[in-house]
């Protein structure tokens, strides 16, 4: 009976201190921020921060539609960001307590509305293009000097394929990304909506996927900077990050992203906060600290993508925002297209599709 | 005393409710629903009242099922894939777990530890140490390069083969460790009647050793089948694009389309698949244990 009581008043007082000690929980894509950021921000709030990260947005939904995800930060992209808000997954933001919310770039926070009508529920933290990453010397050894490297032709193009399968290409496990690309190859409107449009991507996939290495969201990065592959179709900032790491270990890897000339998708990933955060002060306490142009600029200049805040462009180094592939030109820009979620039924077409593609079957 | 006999027999079936059967009620449920924007991603909920959870609940995703060849065929496929791995697991697994029952009394307890030794770090680690050694620039093709027996490198990361590799070195341990307890219990006296009255030693083998660690073979071909068949990790980190199993197609249907009803649907199938294997093990076990008293 003693011990009862002694256990009791022992993890009582362990539940007391860890209550005491405010835990933001934040679950962002991985290799996504200057870590750095994070000792910063628990120095300047004396909150403890633990951090989780993801490799695709169909895991970050899965969690949010179950509830009870137990994390007070999570950063949709675009279209998932717009589903999520109509299951009722979000809480809005209150903006009395972003007081950096000044910084954001009207820009985007424009575009991001398409997903989020009046900018509610969530700030940008960053946006970027769906390209290709090439290891130069390696696809030119493979297909000649004039091989196509800022076009969809080279990854699209069986006969292009075909010579690249043995230096290995990579495209990413996301049929959301994939399917769009390869409408706008054939030029036909890449946010479309309707089964049969949807369905004319299908060839133009199957004819190639033999010859894809792995479909996978974030082996890339290392594949591409190590030179196990050659080609991958990826996020932009990913592909600079690998091509950073492969300049980093000088193993004579150089690689180089580019937004394919057929048009590129134009992605906005975003920090919101759960409708059952535990602690949703703390969630505005850290987008506020986001929201800081030194910030959001350190972060940027980390992983190489552009940032949905204004303010920090005095702060970018110019390997950044003098990159037309980080911040692409006014040209550029307007051969971005944008794309809207799938209608449930659609959805279920578009996966079996993607299945079939990668399988056979 | 009737008390403790019924706390005896009690415990068992509260283990088997709370642990098997409400989970599993839970998924059939589920199977029954339709999907819907919202949390959680299905309706109706236990919220809208019991008539009208009954009311609406109907096997359409069932019928979906049928209607696409996908799903039998990655059922096909797991099979095929759990019945390869459990052979190859066996081949691999008996002769261990004999060379095992052989040994020298006091070299036993080492061996097994050795068995059981890999368990002590995290599966996940384990799986991916295979993905640094399969690998195209892995340790077994610098190896087989180094060598010169391959002049380029063998792809087996990403194919099947990996997958059946994986498998194998994963369930080892649940192969090996009842083949042992089989043969350990073994009386070695009847090998040697057998070879006494004119058998080979080859025929004393498989007339008298084989039928005699039949239990354990059948116990760890169980063990290893029903876990693999099911295997999602396996397959998604070593298995290429074209590996079709039943692991995968929940997960897609379940990630991917957020179409829990289907995904649920897919679970209560593989688990009827699963309970012939399931109660065949049973009554072996059942059987085991009668012969011993």
């Amino acid at each position: 009976m003693k011990h009862a009581i002694l256990s009791s008043v022992a993890l009582a007082t362990v539940m007391a201190a860890a209550a005491s000690a405010e835990t933001v929980r934040v679950y962002n894509w991985s290799d996504y921020i200057d870590e750095s950021l994070l000792e910063k921000f628990e120095k300047e709030t004396g909150i403890e921060l633990v951090y989780d990260v993801f490799d695709s947005n169909e895991v970050l939904e899965t969690k949010m539609l179950a509830g009870g995800s137990g994390y007070d930060v999570v950063v949709p992209s675009g279209t998932f960001l717009q589903r999520q808000i109509s299951a009722g997954a979000f809480q809005k933001l209150d903006k009395s307590k972003l007081t950096n919310i000044d910084n954001v770039w009207d820009v985007i926070a424009e575009r991001v509305s398409k997903y989020d009508p009046g900018n509610e529920y969530a700030i940008n933290y960053m946006w970027g293009t769906t390209g290709i990453g090439v290891n130069v010397d390696k696809v030119k050894e493979a297909l000649g000097e004039d091989a196509p490297l800022d076009s969809l032709a080279l990854i699209f193009e069986p006969e292009n394929m075909k010579k690249l399968q043995d230096c290995g290409v990579h495209f990413l496990d996301a049929p959301v990304e994939m399917i769009p690309a390869a409408l706008a190859y054939i030029g036909e409107d890449p946010d479309a909506q309707d089964p049969e449009t949807l369905k004319k991507a299908e060839p133009v996939l199957s004819a190639v996927a033999p010859y894809v290495q792995k479909f996978h969201s974030s082996e890339y990065i290392n594949a591409l900077a190590n030179g196990d592959i050659c080609v991958a179709f990826g996020w932009s900032g990913d592909v600079l990050q690998a091509r950073d790491r492969a300049a980093e270990a000088g193993n004579g890897v150089e690689l180089a992203y580019n937004a394919p000339t057929e048009g590129a998708l134009m992605w906005f990933d975003n920090m919101a906060i759960p409708v059952d955060a535990p602690n949703p002060d703390g969630a505005h306490k850290f987008l506020n600290f986001i929201l800081e142009a030194e910030n959001a600029a350190a972060a940027s200049n980390y992983v190489y993508y552009a940032n949905g805040n204004k303010a920090s462009q005095e702060f970018l180094e110019e390997d950044v925002i003098g990159d037309p592939a980080i911040y692409p030109t006014e040209k550029t820009l307007e051969n971005l297209y944008t794309t809207s979620p799938y209608a449930p039924k659609v959805q279920r077409v578009v996966t079996r599709m993607w299945t079939k593609i990668k399988s056979g079957t | 005393m009737n008390l403790r006999r019924f706390a005896l027999i009690a415990v068992p079936y509260i283990w088997l409710l709370a642990l098997f059967l409400i989970p599993f009620i839970i998924v059939f449920k589920i199977s029954l629903s339709d999907t819907a924007l919202s949390i959680p991603p299905y309706t109706p909920t236990l919220k809208d009242g019991f008539a009208a959870l009954i009311s609406q609940l109907d096997f359409e995703n069932f019928t979906f099922l049928a209607s696409d060849d996908l799903y039998w065929k990655a059922y096909l496929s797991s099979l095929r894939i759990a019945l390869v791995s459990t052979i190859l697991t066996l081949l691999v697994g008996y002769p261990i777990a004999y060379g095992m029952a052989r040994a020298p009394e006091e070299w036993r307890a080492t061996l097994m530890m050795l068995v059981i030794l890999p368990f002590w770090t995290s599966f996940l680690i384990r799986v991916y140490a295979w993905m640094g050694i399969l690998s195209n620039e892995g340790l077994l093709n610098q190896l087989l390069m180094g060598m010169g027996l391959t002049s380029e490198p063998l792809q087996i990361l990403n194919t099947n083969t990996a997958v059946y590799i994986g498998i194998v070195y994963t369930y080892l341990p649940f192969m090996i460790l009842p083949i042992y307890a089989a043969l350990d219990r073994l009386d070695e006296s009847l090998n040697e009647a057998a070879e006494d009255l004119g058998c080979s030693r080859m025929q004393a083998f498989w007339l008298v050793t084989i039928p005699l660690s039949r239990n354990g073979i059948v116990a760890g071909s169980f063990l290893v089948f029903i876990p693999a068949l099911g295997e999602f990790v396996i397959p998604s980190l070593l298995g290429g694009s074209g590996t079709l199993m039943i692991g995968k197609v929940l997960w897609e249907e379940f990630f991917n389309n957020r179409d829990w009803p289907v995904a649920s649907a897919v679970a209560v199938i593989l688990l009827l698949i699963l309970i012939i294997p399931i109660i065949l093990f049973q009554r072996n076990q059942q059987k085991q244990a009668e012969a011993e008293q």
